[in-house]
């Protein structure tokens, strides 16, 4: 085995192992940019078009739930179609271990491309910005929502 | 599950295809190692490297199928990311045989590795939530300790290399404290998932940093005593380091006060220089790592490990010398301990590089699970398990280039040894098991308006 090929086999398996790397980080994208991204979606627009009569995101629609404060502090939860509990209970979309909060505390549900805040019977309230929640309200983007120590947010 | 399936889900996607071809992929470059290797000891591809490679495959799509039956929706880089660390590491103590090193055997490194497969297998079939292991929260804690004061035991323990870690059963040797630190991890986790309030909220605040209350300092205490106890007792400088950091790192995830961070340092380093003054075989370390070029001490064989090791990097430079054809065997257990130093001659530093960049994204993945669940066991959990593992590969790699005292660590996945392989792979279980929560889509609700949610277990 001459000394040209070993050291040709020398890179090629180091690079190998860096082309490794990359297709994982290739791989996390998604995580952070969601699946949708451009080429993705001009890949497979077959796929797209199948579940239809899933109403298109508008630009101004709130995407994400971020929890702006409170020890949930950090957590994101993506919108999708589907109402969203939040409370102590286990089977909440956003569970919060709060002695201010009850078990089924708030519900955020959307409707005609907002979302609504909805109090549900808690205990020590659900504020949107300062005003206590008492029926159903629309929430803008970016006005937070306090429910015990938590505060959340709605974010494209 | 299929109403979950049907649904469009933006979010996230299970993404079991990048699985596979990540973990096809994985195999591929442990395979190519291997032929590697014996094109760079004889020119001969060696014979063992289908065996070895189908062995390896097949044990990874055994794993792939049972993560994809019972976490459809775990984080689809855990595993093919161990996988190549698994499988380079078996390539390592494969090419140390070769040299006729003694102990090295990547036969039973292969053994090991399907044992530790099953585990995680096992793991992550009957653990079907892992919430259930916050009832377990002071069994686990218990059980840690017993895991950790086993070696020091007289009929059970034996003193192998200085350090008195290992048990003997039947014809086994074990590393209970291997197993210890998991344990310790649920237990830390279900701890400080109880009493992070008042942990977090209650004391003073004295110049820049909140202070704790003094009775508040008491799990810190005990958790340090145990720890200096494992220096002592047991002479092992690693374990009781890593045990440690985890709780202090898990109490500042817990609390998000810096107060600990620098009560805990202050804490371990007064410990530890207490320790080398009193007792000489941690003065022997503290001194091979501070004079370790002194001729002295390389020639007494202190530092002469360590050296060596230094030396194998050196000469590996950037690109390193090819695999086959370093020299391995100079340096003593450069199949264990040292395997890093191994494998940085003969991949030099862009190897290392991709090497510490596949830990770094499994600690990543594994951080992003913590983020990503919704209940405070988990996010600690979760959070605590990925800290141990980078911490392990700083506190080793660390060690063996000479940044930190060396400790006598296994490097996770890559080294000899069957406890700590078969306790990483069941840590790598209860991530995908997390992750595999935490990545769920919700449940969805029946009517379109009603309170009514539908539970999924």
């Amino acid at each position: 085995m001459s000394e040209l090929t070993l050291l040709l086999i020398r890179l090629a398996f180091l690079a190998l192992l860096w082309f490794f790397v990359i297709a994982a980080v290739g791989v996390i994208r998604t995580d952070l940019f969601g699946p949708r991204t451009a080429p993705a979606s001009a890949r497979k627009p077959a796929k797209q078009a199948k579940p239809m009569a899933k109403p298109k995101q508008k630009k101004g629609e709130p995407r994400q739930l971020i929890v702006t404060g409170g020890p949930l502090q950090g957590t994101i939860i993506n919108l999708t179609e589907m109402p969203i509990t939040i409370g102590r209970a286990n089977d909440a979309t956003l569970v919060l271990s709060d002695d201010y909060a009850s078990s089924r505390h708030a519900r955020l549900f959307p409707q005609d491309g907002q979302w609504i805040l909805e109090d549900l019977g808690s205990t020590n309230g659900t504020y949107l910005e300062r005003s206590k929640v008492t029926r159903p309200t629309p929430v803008p983007l970016g006005v937070p929502i306090r429910i015990g120590k938590t505060v959340i947010e709605l974010r494209k | 599950m299929s109403a979950a399936e049907a649904m469009p889900v933006p979010m996230t996607a299970k993404r079991r295809g990048a699985q596979l071809g990540m973990l096809a992929f994985a195999v591929l470059i442990v395979m190519g190692a291997y032929a590697s290797v014996g094109l760079g000891i004889n020119g001969e591809i060696p014979s063992g490297m289908l065996t070895y490679g189908l062995g390896l495959g097949g044990l990874m799509l055994a794993a792939y199928l049972v993560l994809a039956r019972f976490a459809p929706w775990a984080d689809p880089l855990l595993l093919p990311l161990v996988t190549l660390v698994n499988g380079l590491g078996l390539v390592m103590i494969y090419r140390i045989e070769q040299t006729g090193q003694d102990g090295a055997n990547a036969t039973n490194q292969l053994m090991w590795t399907a044992l530790g497969v099953v585990m995680f297998a096992a793991t992550v079939i009957v653990l079907k939530d892992h919430r259930i292991l916050q009832r377990f929260t002071y069994t686990a804690g218990f059980a840690g300790l017993v895991l950790l004061v086993l070696p020091v035991l007289p009929l059970l323990g034996t003193e192998i290399n200085g350090s008195r870690i290992w048990i003997h059963i039947g014809g086994f040797s074990i590393q209970p404290g291997e197993f210890a630190k998991l344990a310790l991890v649920i237990f830390f986790a279900g701890y400080l998932v109880a009493k992070r309030d008042v942990l977090a909220l209650a004391g003073r605040r004295l110049l820049f940093i909140d202070l704790p209350r003094a009775r508040d300092l008491g799990p810190v205490l005990i958790t340090w005593g145990v720890s200096i106890a494992v220096l002592v007792l047991e002479k092992d400088l690693g374990t009781s380091l890593l045990l440690f950091g985890a709780f202090i790192a898990m109490l500042y995830i817990a609390t998000q006060r810096t107060s600990w961070v620098l009560i805990g340092i202050l804490l371990f380093v007064g410990g530890a220089i207490l320790a080398g003054q009193i007792f000489s075989h941690v003065q022997v370390r503290f001194n091979g790592w501070l004079n370790a070029e002194s001729n002295d001490l390389y020639f007494d064989g202190v530092s002469y490990q360590l050296m060596e090791g230094l030396f194998a990097i050196g000469s590996g430079g950037i690109l390193g010398t090819g695999l086959g054809e370093g020299h391995p065997r100079r340096i003593p257990f450069s199949f264990s301990d040292f395997i890093f130093s191994a494998t940085g001659e003969e991949l030099g530093l862009t190897g290392l590089m991709a090497l510490l960049m596949i830990y770094a994204l499994i600690v990543e993945r594994g951080l992003r699970t913590a983020l990503a669940s919704r209940d405070p066991f988990s996010k600690l959990l979760a959070g605590g398990l990925s800290f141990i593992l980078a911490w392990q590969v700083f506190i080793i790699v660390g060690g063996v280039t000479r940044l930190i005292p060396l400790t006598g660590l296994v490097t996770p996945f890559m080294s000899a040894g069957g406890s700590a392989l078969l306790a990483n792979w069941m840590l790598i279980a209860l991530l995908v098991r997390m992750s595999d929560a935490a990545r769920r889509p919700p449940p969805q609700a029946i009517q379109d308006e009603g309170l009514t949610q539908v539970m999924q277990r």
